[in-house]
C-alpha cells in the first residue's frame, strides 16, 4: 500500500502538508528523444543509498553520491534520515530500490540502448528548493555521459 | 522526487519517475510518472521478485515513448505477498525483562544484540551482504554509544566534526538494521509488517529508542532535536502510542 487512505491520520496530514508547501514549478518541461531501444539510461534514487565507504548523508543533505554501475550489492548501504519507510526490502534485495540488475537485463534484450556507467543517489528528505543547484549540476554530467533517459526512483 | 524531475528535465534531460504518493505527484506534475500501489520503501514492489520488478521497470520505461506530457499513469498490479506468515516469532528478551532486569535497558539492549548474533550472521551469509555500517563501527559499538544516552553521561561522537545527533541517528539506524536482518533470517518468513510489529512492541532496542527520543525532545543540543521529530520513531508508532489510554 501507498494509498493515502491507508495511512494513519498524522501520516496523511504529513503527506498533505507537503503538497501545501510545494513551490510553484511552472509549466512542465517535456524533452523528446529517440526510441527507447536507442536511449542511454541512468538511475537517480532518492533513497539515500551509497557506497559503504562514502560519507553518509547528513540530516537534510541536498548533495548526491555517485554509484558506479559495477558496484557490488554488498557495498551498498543506506543513510536516509527518515524512518517512515520500509528498509527490509532493500536489506533483502537491492533491486527493490535500485533496479540496476533489471535494467541490465532489458539492455541485454535490446529494450533500452545502453546503461550508464554511473548512477546517483540523493536523500529524499532534503528541502525541495535546496535540490535545484545539485540537480542542474547532475543534468550537465548526465548530458556529458550522453544519458537521455533518467529513471527517478523514490522510497 | 517530482522536483528533481522538473529540475533535470528543464536542463534538457528526459526523466521518468516512480510515484509512491499519487496526490503529491499529481500536484507537482512532473514530465512522466508511474504511480505504484506499493509500500513506501519498495518502489519496485517486492524483494526477490525479478519478474515483477521487471514489469514495473518496463512500465516506467514505456513512458519515454509517450509523445507529450505531463504523463501520470497507474501501475495496475499490487505487489506480490512476499511473506505468507507472521506468527510464531518471539524476541529473545522480553520488554518486561528489558525494563526490570539487572543493568536496566542498556544491559537488555546488549543482551538482545548478543542473542540475535547467530541469526544476523546467518542473514549476512545467506544474502552475501548486510546494510549495517552507517555508524562506522560494529553494532556492539553502536549499542554502547546509544547506551551512554540511557545513563548519566552521553559519549561525544567518536568522529571529529560529527554532531551528537548524527552519531545517535547512525547508531540507531545500524542497530535497527541489525535487528531486522536477524529477524528476517529466523523461521517463519516474516513479512515486513510483522518484523516492524515485533521490533517496536517487543524489543529493548525500541524501548531504548523511545527513551532517547524523550532525551532529544528535552535536549539543549540542536543536533538532537530533529531526531525526536522524524528520524528515530516512525509516525505510525508514535500514533499508536499516543492512542493508548
Amino acid at each position: 500500500m501507498a494509498r493515502l487512505t491507508d495511512f494513519s491520520a498524522s501520516e496523511q496530514k504529513h503527506h498533505l502538508d507537503k503538497i501545501r508547501d510545494l513551490p510553484d514549478f511552472g509549466a512542465t518541461p517535456f524533452v523528446a528523444g529517440p526510441p527507447l531501444r536507442e536511449r542511454r539510461v541512468a538511475i537517480i534514487t532518492t533513497s539515500g543509498v551509497h557506497l559503504r565507504g562514502d560519507r553518509p548523508f547528513a540530516m537534510g543533505a541536498a548533495d548526491y553520491r555517485v554509484i558506479p554501475g559495477d558496484t557490488p550489492h554488498a557495498d551498498l548501504i543506506m543513510s536516509h534520515s527518515s524512518v517512515n519507510f520500509d528498509r527490509s526490502g532493500f536489506q533483502e534485495d537491492v533491486n527493490v530500490v535500485f533496479p540496476l540488475d533489471r535494467l541490465r537485463e532489458l539492455q541485454a534484450e535490446g529494450v533500452v540502448g545502453s546503461v550508464s556507467d554511473y548512477h546517483y543517489a540523493f536523500m529524499g528528505a532534503a528541502p525541495i528548493r535546496a535540490l535545484e543547484a545539485k540537480a542542474r549540476e547532475l543534468a550537465a554530467l548526465l548530458k556529458k555521459d550522453r544519458v537521455d533517459a533518467v529513471l527517478l526512483t523514490p522510497v | 522526487m517530482g522536483a528533481l524531475g522538473h529540475y533535470i528535465e528543464r536542463e534538457g534531460v528526459a526523466t521518468a519517475q516512480i510515484s509512491l504518493i499519487r496526490e503529491q505527484t499529481a500536484a507537482i506534475r512532473p514530465s512522466r510518472a508511474l504511480w505504484v500501489p506499493f509500500m513506501l520503501g519498495r518502489p519496485f514492489g517486492a524483494p526477490n521478485e525479478p519478474g515483477f520488478q521487471r514489469r514495473v521497470l518496463q512500465s516506467l520505461l514505456s513512458l519515454f515513448e509517450r509523445p507529450a506530457g505531463p504523463v501520470l499513469e497507474d501501475f495496475p498490479e499490487n505487489a506480490p505477498d512476499s511473506a505468507p506468515t507472521d506468527s510464531g516469532f518471539a524476541c529473545p528478551v522480553s520488554f518486561a525483562a528489558a525494563s526490570t532486569g539487572a543493568g536496566g535497558l542498556a544491559r537488555a539492549l546488549r543482551d538482545e544484540i548478543a542473542q540475535l548474533a547467530p541469526w544476523y550472521d546467518l542473514a549476512r551469509k545467506r544474502r552475501g551482504r548486510s546494510t549495517v555500517g552507517v555508524f562506522g563501527a560494529t553494532v556492539e559499538d553502536a549499542a554502547n554509544h546509544v547506551a551512554t544516552y540511557l545513563g548519566d553521561k552521553p559519549d561525544p561522537p567518536a568522529v571529529a566534526g560529527m554532531t551528537a545527533g548524527l552519531a545517535v541517528k547512525r547508531a540507531c539506524d545500524d542497530i535497527k538494521a541489525y535487528y531486522y536482518e536477524a529477524a528476517a533470517a529466523q523461521p517463519g518468513n516474516l513479512a515486513a509488517k510483522a518484523i516492524d510489529e515485533w521490533f517496536w512492541r517487543d524489543t529493548a532496542a525500541a524501548q531504548a529508542f523511545l527513551a532517547i527520543r524523550e532525551i532529544c525532545i528535552n535536549s539543549a543540543d540542536e543536533s538532537l532535536k530533529p531526531l525526536a521529530k522524524l528520524s528515530l520513531i516512525p509516525r505510525s508508532v508514535i500514533d499508536r502510542l499516543s492512542a493508548k489510554p
